[in-house]
């Protein structure tokens, strides 16, 4: 027990769960529209670059995490519009999409800043751990959550309330609508154009707030693409979870176990190069076992679609 | 030989107004994307000009261009059928790190190293590739996002097998022993190499391929519509796996070019850092894989970069702008081809 299952892995796994976990919130918010989400990525890394902009020029963390929430929902624009009014491939524009936050903030690094590569300034308030005296005692519950940032317990508290809005209220219901059956919903009033792009703006609050935890969280810096994968991670969070926030909370969770194992076993003297690369592989695991069982059944391996992966884009497809 | 009637249709299929637009569009935002960060657009793109099209600046433009026709090659050819690997980065690095250790242990001399070298790495880049459209054709896993993921583990051990087991203890930085002269690639004239010719005999072959044999013919039935292709008699789950292994044989071929021809050695992220994989998959993009036309935007694309360096020591201008232009291009083309689409 002592030997890997260490409070300081619970911590940090929990730390790490959280940019991943409201990220892949905004994901499952945008398949359910019918809008699949490559961005996820640049998205995140734009909403990083924000936060430490907002930071920076406010002096306060909330300055930070309002700016990394506006950053991101402005850059979601694209994807709104994007994908939905003007009709682009979806697919296409999310490689743009991250491509572009990837220029474009190290640009930016470049210009405000004058510095390449990464960026901290003693000015920048990070978010801070805040410690909660009576759970910090208990094993496991006290580990994970006895001492995180505010944003860490937003992504969980947001897991509840999407999972909520998505399936116990009016709202819920007519965004679900809209992803599974377009012309359904626009009979019955629903202004489906409105809904996307609401809700991709929405989701793109939701990455900001992501970007917002990995610059902000542990400690207050900015490192060109920065986000690392953790948006496709997110992605695949997405398509494991079948758009289902609860599902997608629970890849989430073992991703983030992964990347705080990887932590440990590099304290434990194995290179990093080696150790960075264990929530990839726990990625591409969880693919190949939920996967294999459920193609089986569903259709012969010669009909999958190539460019269009999980049922998010075949309902896209549906509606044009 | 009806050659003349087809020229001008490549000449007209490669100059379609949209990506002129696109040009342009990107070239207005990026230029008040320069006017705010308080330089002068229009000096900024005469250096980009200058530095890559001029009589000096020529030869770096080209040999920037050889990677990145090659990159964008490997690029097109999934996306010709409709798929996208995004895994150049893990092909690339494979295709690299054989090219610079067989020369290391094999015996005998010369070319015939060489091109053993290129022949493995096309083939572990290849295989690695196909593990992709394996996943995707038995269980089903989107290849958009497991090429992907594949391609961290392969940057991560080549990295780790660059900087422990075959370092180069005697300069201390994470990079392999340098592989002996005669293994390197036969310099022709300036910039350009053995690697260069292979790169365009690689072009030459998929334009040949492209539009002259089934194979080709298959590729973009299925690109077109995977249902009608599958209907019509094409092995979808085969075509996958040989489309998946060629693409990746062409980017590991890229690495071991970079190695046998310019570095002399695997050092350890030099092979990523121009992001070859990235400029590639726009630049294939852009044209939606066609690959005469995916040559052509990946020339231009190196001419951009190559002049980037240029603007960057001239005017201070950051040269990622370079790829900012580069994404512009793409999301403003990827939307005014949805316009198109519902106005028909």
């Amino acid at each position: 027990m002592s030997g890997i299952f260490t409070p300081f892995l619970f911590q940090s796994a929990v730390q790490a769960i959280s940019p991943i976990l409201l990220a892949s919130l905004a994901g499952v918010l945008c398949g359910r529209v019918g809008v699949f989400n490559l961005a996820l990525e640049g998205q995140m890394l734009v909403g990083a670059f924000a936060a430490i902009v907002g930071g920076y020029f406010s002096h306060s963390a909330l300055g930070g995490v309002a700016a990394a929430m506006a950053g991101a929902v402005a850059f979601s624009l694209v994807l709104a519009y994007g994908a939905t009014v003007f009709r682009g491939d979806p697919v296409v524009i999310g490689i743009g999409m991250n491509l572009l936050a990837s220029g474009l903030t190290a640009y930016l690094l470049r210009v405000i800043f004058g510095v390449s590569g990464t960026f901290s300034d003693p000015g920048i308030v990070g978010l801070g751990r805040i410690a909660i005296p009576p759970l910090i005692g208990m094993p496991i519950l006290g580990w994970a959550f006895g001492r995180q940032s505010v944003l860490t317990w937003a992504a969980f508290a947001l897991t509840a309330v999407v999972s909520v809005v998505l399936f116990k209220t009016p709202v819920g219901l007519r965004l679900r609508g809209v992803g599974e059956q377009a012309d359904a919903a626009e009979t019955l009033g629903i202004d489906v154009a409105r809904y996307r792009v609401g809700t991709v703006l929405v989701a793109g609050a939701l990455t900001g707030l992501a970007g917002a935890q990995l610059a902000l969280g542990a400690v207050s810096v900015f490192a060109e693409d920065m986000s690392a994968g953790r948006g496709w991670i997110a992605v695949v969070a997405v398509m494991l979870g079948r758009n289902n926030p609860l599902y997608a909370a629970a890849a989430c969770v073992l991703f983030g176990f992964a990347d705080a194992l990887s932590i440990n076993l590099q304290s434990e003297g194995l290179p990093n190069q080696l150790t960075d690369i264990s929530p990839y592989v726990a990625t591409l695991a969880a693919l190949v076992i939920t996967h294999r069982r459920r193609t089986r059944v569903l259709k012969p391996p010669a009909e999958v679609d190539a460019a269009t992966p999980g049922e998010t884009a075949t309902t896209q497809r549906a509606v044009h | 030989m009806n050659g003349a009637p087809r020229w001008t249709a490549v000449a007209l299929r490669l100059r379609p107004p949209p990506v002129a637009i696109a040009i342009l569009f990107a070239a207005l935002t990026g230029g008040a994307l320069v006017l705010v960060s308080g330089h002068d657009p229009l000096q900024a793109y005469a250096e980009i000009v200058r530095g890559s099209l001029s009589r000096d600046s020529l030869p770096d433009t080209l040999n920037w261009a050889t990677p990145l026709v090659g990159m964008t090659l490997a690029a097109a050819l999934p996306l010709r059928g409709g798929m996208v690997n995004l895994g150049g980065d893990g092909q690339l690095v494979i295709g690299g790190l054989i090219g610079a250790l067989l020369p290391l242990v094999l015996p005998g001399q010369g070319a015939l190293v060489s091109i053993v070298a290129l022949g493995a790495a096309a083939l572990g880049a290849g295989l690695y590739a196909m593990l992709a459209a394996w996943g995707e054709t038995r269980h089903g896993i989107p290849m958009l996002i497991s090429s992907l993921l594949l391609s961290y583990p392969a940057v991560g051990v080549t990295s780790y097998l660059a900087r422990f087991p075959f370092r180069d203890v005697a300069t201390g930085l994470p990079q392999t022993p340098m592989i002996p002269e005669a293994a390197r690639l036969y310099t022709l004239s300036g910039p350009l190499d053995a690697g260069s010719l292979l790169i365009a005999a690689i072009a030459a072959a998929a334009i040949f391929v492209d539009r002259r044999t089934v194979v080709g013919y298959e590729l973009r039935m299925r690109g077109k519509n995977l249902r009608f292709a599958g209907y019509g008699g094409v092995r979808l789950d085969r075509q996958a796996m040989r489309t998946m292994f060629a693409s990746g044989a062409i980017a590991g071929v890229v690495g071991a070019i970079l190695v046998l021809g310019s570095q002399f050695r695997f050092i350890d992220d030099a092979l990523l850092s121009p992001s070859y994989t990235w400029s590639g998959l726009m630049a294939a993009l852009l044209v939606g894989g066609e690959p005469a036309g995916a040559i052509l935007s990946a020339l231009f694309f190196s001419a951009l970069q190559t002049g980037g360096f240029a603007m960057q020591r001239e005017t201070s201008v950051p040269r990622v702008l370079t790829l900012v232009l580069q994404a512009i291009v793409i999301l403003f083309l990827a939307m005014r081809q949805g316009v198109g689409r519902r106005a028909s």
